[in-house]
């Protein structure tokens, strides 16, 4: 309960507001507006995390989304466990339970610390270099090592029971960042009258007014002034403010993903809220006022507890009252250090050198510290510092014009500000595809060219004076907006400085011994960037992602500038000589939860079942998903398992009568006068002479001439075709027909309508078909004679109207009966009971598979894989040879479709009668042979068959129809084979005499 | 996402379309008089442009009508669209 580290009043905290919250089990307080870092600095906690590699002791560094150092997980329950959180963000509420992340078993003592005594063995590649062999050992040894060592948090236990939300939104103009330029153009764009969304990433908006208790805008505190202009925006219906909300991901067309965290700050949850709230807002014009972020120094020893940004200094201390030191150096090349330490030494912190690395500098902020009484050094530079937990000391010595290092002296310190100058925040205007610009001047990239509806104003423009960043975001907004508005600000404020340094300090330490850190969170220092220019690394982003620097979760917000620095010095060029590593999306971490939304478990995907669907529920059907359908996979009877119930659906099937739901077949109708020119162009079949009322077996290549798609087509009048698909084909089959309707044959008067959801398809198969369906049926005569295998009749069933194939996908005599979806399952259940009698058996997809495989009819996708033509399916007998063009005839005349050594279908049987082959395995000639083996082909389907007794396999084998009689082998894991005898691919009633029944 | 200009339809997000692949390559009026390389350089070969683009679209969950679509492919600026069978404006090249 100790305010010990607690300003006397001031800043934006609610002092009324107390709340208790834990850090690694220690019970700590805090106030309302606190940040987690805030209010572990306001309690003197100074250590929050372990380094990744290195497991160094580290610190808060900075007060906002940049932050490297201090990740934490924020646990509500068991489920609720988010790792990885910035503690600069995590607003603290009531009973807030965080712990740090990267130490085993504490923070203070930590086993993994052992890699910074040994880090002369890590050095940059260490992991490329080290664990390279034996092969295999990466994936299942050393990573998941490293991994547990390192754990940057750690997976939650259960499904995340959190809701996440999606919503769209359409404006004329998005302002991101809050912040002077950001508020200015909201103001300027708002008054357009236009739909304007202005988004922050903090709880608060105002960006660097919030903490600025020095300027004043238009005569006012610069506070008071963004208190009104929110008040102003938020009184306008067409303003939509949002706070805690990050623009995450810049897309083409200016469609931007903006993340809200709804309720992550309460500290119970209003169940009715989402967690968060994705906004995918698709914006006319952007004004991107996203600020820029302070630059750390490069210097050795540069990483330790109590080594922060200047400017997060200042905030904590003017926004948090939060007190970060009690005696302070301050290591700066810009005046923007000054003012931190100022408003430290205004709330008693002892400032106890400042050390400036510039030779010469000048201005207000320096004469007010002078007044002050600091001690200003100039021309100096820091070449070390000591404290294992916490910062004890900083070495700080002179530096000449040339360069030379001298005159070292310690000074004892806890708190050490760096302010190294600043950088845009580019970020979303380079994933914009924006060019961007190095500026001489400011040593920083701003941006340049944008081909998308962006303007950047401010900050993130290089633009740093209070007043021209007010100015430059007014007329970015009334621009944005289609206007032309000016506003001049009336600013008191303190002349910004564009003061920085790129690359690492000059210092008189060993240089092989000394650690000046880049990369705070990967652990990448200047001597690993120095390492890898030495090895050969020249491209930037080989040397970024060689040393890792960058590619933390922080995505080098504050190592990106530096690291340039180091690799200009390091390869002799200049910084755009360098190159630039892209920017990506997201801007910082974004849950998953806001790009699944309410897609999952159920939702997911969608779910599309059959008219019969309940019926086989009641029966206890086990399902399968194929594609988004549900389909029956087989009926079990008490006790069977899957091989019983298939066992017993197929011999129903051949001694009796099956019934199956075969409707999540494809179908198209395609009528028109052109009906049958069309058709003849699509499959490779001849349709012209085939007769009103008779059915074809359809094959669709693709103009590469490869199997696309196969099924029954009947013709039901001469300008009417009744065509069925394979069930995932049915899309894909009317998107090819579409297109080449539309664009190639637009002449042709032909219409093609997706009928697979208007028809039920119930197939009935087996020597009981006919007996079974004759007392059903008005209009129709089943005999043998009238309507024979391949023909189809309109007629009635069960009153109801239906389209009767005699077609067969068992080999034995069936029907599919195809009525209006609405109609279905009522004609399967009387279908079932007229069915009763002869021992009707419901049969699903398994089954239906095995009693076509043991007629060796292909399954599309399972016999054929993309490379497989009609003649290596031993389909040619399909072709329609005197036709002059289908959609992959020229192919077919290709040489190397015509290869006698093309792999051919053809059957296997086991050898010992007995074994199973699995689906997928490779066939060889000699099973002794050394490994790689020369590969013959491959088993695509295989079955124990119940009408024969014994295996059967059908496989795609090269040059197989020579083979017939053949031995060859399939080699399996430990050494073992299995002998199998070629045959052909028709295992059952080769003849068709029971099809033809 | 892209908005993509459906001629018929007007501006609709890219959820509702589906690629189509390079535009302008027309299927040859008599295959069979063409030789083998010349069939394969019309069954694989697709220029890479990196640039002004002209590509196929399909409405497929609008209008369902394939139509043609000038992009570039370095920046995803769309500079306009056309129906199917029309020749590409002088203005989108
Ligand atoms: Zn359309």
């Amino acid at each position: 309960m100790s305010d010990a580290f607690r300003t006397a009043s001031g800043g934006r905290i609610d002092r009324a507001r107390r709340l208790a919250f834990t850090f690694d089990g220690r019970a700590l307080t805090g106030f309302a507006g606190d940040t987690l870092a805030s209010a572990l600095i306001a309690n003197g906690v100074h250590l929050v995390g372990r380094s990744f590699k290195y497991h160094r002791p580290r610190g808060i560094m900075s007060a906002g989304s940049d932050e490297p150092n201090a990740l934490v997980t924020v646990i509500r329950d068991r489920a609720r466990q988010a790792p990885n959180l910035r503690a600069t963000q995590v607003e603290i509420y009531e009973g807030l339970t965080a712990i740090s992340q990267n130490r085993w078993p504490s923070l203070d003592f930590d086993i993994g610390g052992i890699n910074d005594r040994v880090s002369p063995l890590l050095p940059a590649g260490f992991y490329y270099k080290t664990f390279m062999w034996p092969r295999g050992f990466w994936e299942k040894v050393y990573e998941p090592r490293i991994r547990a060592a390192a754990g940057l948090g750690r997976v939650p236990e259960g499904p995340d029971p959190d809701r996440y939300l999606q919503r769209n939104a359409h404006c004329e103009v998005l302002v991101i960042g809050s912040g002077p330029a950001g508020l200015a153009a909201a103001l300027a764009a708002a008054e357009s009258g236009g739909r304007v969304i202005l988004c922050d990433e903090q709880n608060e908006m105002g960006g660097s007014l919030i903490a600025d208790h020095t300027s004043s805008i238009a005569g006012k505190p610069a506070a008071v002034w963004v208190a009104e202009t929110l008040a102003q925006l938020t009184a306008m219906p067409r303003v939509t403010l949002l706070p805690r909300t990050t623009a995450f991901g810049y897309y083409p067309h200016n469609h931007l993903g903006l993340v809200e965290r709804v309720t992550d700050h309460l500290a119970t949850p209003d169940p009715g809220q989402p967690r968060e709230r994705l906004w995918q807002v698709r914006a006319k014009e952007v004004v991107l006022a996203s600020g820029a972020i302070e630059r750390p120094l490069t210097f050795p020893d540069n990483d330790r507890p109590g080594i922060m940004l200047a400017d997060a200094a200042h905030a904590y201390v003017t926004r948090y009252g939060a007190i970060p030191g009690g005696r302070a150096v301050l290591a700066t090349a810009n005046d923007s250090g000054y003012r931190a330490a100022l408003a430290l030494h205004e709330a008693g912190v002892e400032i106890a050198a400042v050390a400036d690395l510039r030779q010469a500098p000048s201005g207000d902020w320096l004469d007010a510290a002078r007044r002050a009484g600091l001690l200003v050094e100039t021309g100096a530079t820091v070449t070390g510092t000591t404290g294992r937990m916490r910062l004890a000391s900083v070495s700080l010595a002179r530096v000449d014009g040339e360069g030379g290092v001298g005159g070292t002296r310690e000074i004892g310190c806890d708190l050490l500000l760096m302010a190294g100058g600043w950088t845009p925040s580019v970020h979303l205007f380079s994933q914009s595809l924006g060019k961007l610009r190095f500026d001489e001047t400011l040593q920083a990239y701003v941006p340049g060219a944008a081909p998308q509806r962006i303007r950047v104003a401010g900050a993130a423009a290089g633009i740093y004076d209070l007043g021209s960043a007010l100015d430059s975001g007014f007329s970015a907004g009334a621009a944005a907006a289609g206007g032309d508005g000016k506003r001049n600000f009336v600013v008191v404020a303190a002349a910004a400085d564009t003061g920085s340094v790129l690359g690492s300090l000059p210092h008189d330490r060993d240089p092989t011994k000394v650690r000046a850190f880049v990369d705070f969170q990967n652990d990448s220092t200047a001597k690993d960037l120095k390492l890898a220019v030495r090895e050969g690394f020249r491209s930037v982003e080989h040397v970024k992602r060689y040393t890792t620097t960058g590619m933390a979760t922080d995505q080098g917000k504050t190592s990106n500038m530096p690291m340039l620095g180091i690799l200009s010095e390091a390869q002799g060029k200049t910084i755009p000589e360098v190159g630039f590593t892209t920017f990506r999306p997201p801007y910082t971490p974004t849950t998953f939860g806001n790009f699944a939304g309410t897609a999952r478990g159920e939702q997911f995907d969608p779910v599309r079942r059959t008219p019969t669907h309940a019926w086989a529920v009641s029966q206890g059907a086990v399902f399968e998903d194929v594609g988004l359908w549900k389909r029956a996979r087989y009926f079990p009877q008490r006790g069977e398992d899957m091989h019983a119930a298939v066992l017993r659906e197929c011999r129903a099937v051949r001694a009796g009568v099956g019934i199956f739901d075969g409707s999540t077949l494809g179908k198209i109708e395609v009528v028109g006068p052109d009906a049958a020119e069309f058709m003849n162009r699509m499959y490779v079949n001849p349709w012209t002479k085939l007769g009103t009322g008779r059915c074809r077996y359809g094959i669709m290549l693709r103009e590469d001439g490869f199997v696309m798609d196969d099924g029954v087509v009947g013709r039901l009048a001469p300008d009417r075709f009744h065509v069925t698909t394979t069930t995932g084909g049915a899309a894909a089959v009317l998107n090819m027909m579409e297109d080449y309707l539309q664009t190639e044959w637009p002449d042709l008067r032909v219409w093609l309508t997706s009928a697979t959801e208007q028809w039920a398809v119930i197939a009935v198969q087996g020597p009981a078909a006919r007996a079974v369906l004759e007392p059903l049926v008005e209009g129709i005569d089943l005999s043998a004679v009238a309507l024979p295998h391949m023909a189809l009749a309109e007629g009635t069933i069960c009153g109801v109207p239906t389209r009767l194939f005699r077609v067969s996908f068992t080999g034995e005599l069936g029907f599919e009966i195809n009525v209006p979806s609405d109609y279905g399952q009522a004609v399967w259940e009387a279908v079932y009971a007229a069915g009763i009698p002869h021992g009707i058996t419901p049969y699903g997809t398994e089954s239906m598979h095995v009693l076509r495989a043991e007629k060796g009819f292909i399954i599309v996708g399972q016999e054929t894989d993309g490379t497989v033509t009609p003649d290596d399916a031993g389909l040619t007998w399909a072709v329609g040879k005197a036709k002059p063009d289908f959609v992959g005839k020229r192919s077919l005349s290709r040489s190397g479709m015509m290869d006698a050594n093309r792999k051919q279908l053809v059957g296997l049987m086991s050898a010992d009668n007995v074994t199973v082959l699995e689906e997928g395995v490779q066939i060889v000639a000699d099973p002794n042979q050394p490994v790689p083996m020369s590969v013959l082909g491959h088993v695509t389907s295989s079955y124990l068959s119940p009408s024969l007794g014994h295996p059967i396999a059908l496989a795609l084998l090269a040059g197989g129809r020579a083979r017939h009689g053949e031995t060859l082998h399939v080699p399996m894991p430990g050494g073992r084979s299995i002998a199998v005898q070629v045959v052909p691919p028709v295992f059952y009633d080769p003849e068709g005499t029971r099809l033809n029944g | 996402m892209l908005l993509i200009p459906c001629p018929y339809c007007g501006e609709r997000p890219e959820l509702e379309f589906r690629y189509g692949g390079q535009a302008h390559i027309a299927r040859p009026e008599n295959p069979a008089a063409l030789s083998e390389e010349d069939w394969a350089g019309f069954l694989y070969m697709r220029d890479n442009e990196k640039g002004v683009h002209a590509e196929r679209w399909r409405h497929v969950h609008g209008c369902a009508r394939f139509f043609n679509v000038v992009r570039d492919t370095t920046t995803d600026r769309i500079l306009g669209s056309y129906k199917a069978g029309e020749t590409r404006p002088e203005t989108l090249r």
